[in-house]
């Protein structure tokens, strides 16, 4: 019995801290959103969260890129050719690479890159009491810190996702042409065919998503840390940062997944 | 102007303020100072409304501002200036970008050069301008701190432990710029401390906090003559030398200054 009344307490704890972190993280998503159409904007804040967010994570983003499209077209060649299917490989590249692959492996990329670092940042200056003296100032700390990177993130990952298909069909072509002595017409032909207007829209509704929810995942968690943590607790809320974002965009990925190709017949 | 009136906090079973009353008239220099843990930081955290208390009134001006939104605390936060025990610079900022940097969020200018400059001649800074936060020493940066506390001309400035961290002479100096800052711009100060040479350097009326009350309040005179066994080792024993602030250090002699 006293077991019983452990687990239900711990069970219970666990329910009340999942509702209230999921509690602050929304308002804290709804007052960004808010104050982001509010003025005064903040341009070279955004450019500076834009170029840090976007351009210097582009090789690492073309990068790996490539090598998803190597691989998928590697691993999709030998299975096809189990099947006598092999001829189907460029549809193989373009629907795994389109759909999903070169969205998830960015995002995840910039969870483990961006979403950390924001989180560090931003716990950083919590520490060092930047964030309190922003307060003082009367400056907004959501509309100066999170608003910035929230739309710098949310505009950047489509850009970034965009990239990574690009590169990750590029590797794919090369792996299917070089490796496998494979016609070249004939696997661009085959990828176009499986290659629609709305997958690409679906996946840039996708990105931006994922964009969205590693600024917010990001800025939640390094706004979470206390002044009292120190450099510990900057130290967890950034691996717990990476760690989350990555949850939560396999968690949007499912229901977008569900949502636009099977409830809204998306092709 | 700021009035406080049966102030209590707590953070869970820790009960850190429990009923401070204080009156802070204009032009004051009131020095808060107590043992760590004693609460002074905390009091100045709610009297800058970056905590709410659990009980009382904070009154800015005649208004009660302790339960005042965030939004709300806007046109009462830009009169005041703070300069926090890290100097919490921006550090992705240079020291001008820093000091003008209320200017630039609330007045929209673009540049600030010229006043920032002002500022940083205030404080003893030249030519450290266009410098990284990370590229000045702790004492430059409490300067720097300082230089953007004033930026706006607030009417109140708060000091969380402004020689904490500070080798003596640098700290000294801060001491000397709270007390020539006072003079020139007639500012309100309140300052948290428990540095005895700088608190009886800079002070006009001194408060000292013990588990979470005021257990005793006065001038400066009246504080080193105080009975209370507490304020007394406290006072003396934290104390390298009791400063003047009407002693002037002229080179070769110290001559005394009337004000």
């Amino acid at each position: 019995m006293p077991f019983l009344i452990s687990f239900l307490e711990g069970l219970g704890k666990l329910t009340i801290s999942f509702l209230t972190t999921l509690g602050e993280a929304t308002c804290l998503t709804l007052s960004a959103i808010g104050l982001a159409f509010q003025p005064p904007y903040q341009p070279k804040m955004v450019l500076r969260q834009s170029y840090l967010i976007g351009v210097t994570a582009l090789p690492i983003v073309i990068f790996t890129g490539i090598f998803t499209g190597l691989v998928v077209a590697t691993q999709g060649y030998y299975q096809l050719r189990v099947l006598s299917a092999e001829g189907t490989i460029g549809g193989f590249v373009s629907v795994t690479i389109i759909k999903e692959l070169g969205l998830v492996v960015p995002a995840f990329v910039m969870a483990g890159r961006i979403g950390a670092s924001i989180t560090a940042e931003l716990g950083t200056m919590k520490v060092t009491e930047q964030i309190d003296a922003l307060e003082v100032m009367a400056v907004d700390p959501v509309k100066y810190l999170v608003v910035p990177r929230l739309v710098a993130c949310t505009i950047m990952l489509p850009v970034l996702s965009m990239f990574s298909i690009a590169f990750g069909l590029a590797g794919g072509y090369f792996v299917v042409i070089k490796l496998f002595n494979m016609n070249g017409n004939f696997f661009l032909k085959n990828l176009r065919a499986f290659m629609y207007l709305s997958s690409i829209l679906v996946s840039a509704v996708k990105a931006t998503a994922f964009g969205t929810s590693i600024a917010i995942v990001g800025c939640y968690k390094g706004f979470s840390v206390s002044s009292a943590d120190g450099a510990e607790g900057v130290g967890r809320a950034t691996t717990g940062s990476a760690v989350t974002a990555i949850m939560i965009i396999l968690i949007i990925d499912f229901f977008l997944n569900h949502l636009l190709y099977a409830v809204l017949n998306f092709k | 102007m700021i009035e406080v009136k049966d102030l209590w906090k707590s953070f869970g079973e820790n009960q850190v303020l429990t009923g401070i009353d204080l009156h802070i008239p204009r032009g004051e220099t009131l020095v808060i100072m107590g043992p760590s843990g004693c609460g002074k930081s905390v009091l100045l955290r709610l009297l800058t409304g970056l905590m709410k208390p659990d009980r009382g009134q904070i009154w800015f001006d005649g208004l009660e501002i302790s339960t005042f939104s965030k939004k709300k605390l806007v046109p009462i936060r830009r009169r005041l200036g703070m300069l926090f025990q890290s100097a919490a610079l921006f550090d992705f900022m240079t020291v001008e970008e820093n000091v003008g940097f209320t200017l630039t969020q609330h007045q929209g200018m673009q540049n600030v050069h010229s006043i920032a400059k002002e500022k940083l001649k205030l404080v003893d800074l030249h030519n450290v301008e266009q410098l990284k936060p990370a590229e000045i020493s702790g004492g430059m940066r409490k300067r720097v701190g300082l230089a953007r506390a004033i930026a706006d001309d607030p009417e109140v400035i708060f000091y969380d432990e402004p020689t904490t961290g500070l080798d003596p002479v640098t700290g000294d100096e801060i001491n000397q710029l709270m007390f020539n800052l006072h003079e020139k711009l007639n500012v309100t100060s309140v300052i948290v401390t428990h540095d005895m040479d700088s608190a009886f350097f800079v002070a006009t009326r001194m408060v000292m906090l013990h588990r979470g009350r005021v257990i005793a309040e006065g001038t400066p005179e009246e504080m080193k003559a105080e009975e209370n066994p507490i304020v007394r080792q406290f006072i003396y024993s934290g104390s390298r030398k009791i400063l003047d602030p009407h002693l002037k250090d002229t080179g070769e002699t110290i001559e005394r200054v009337e004000s």
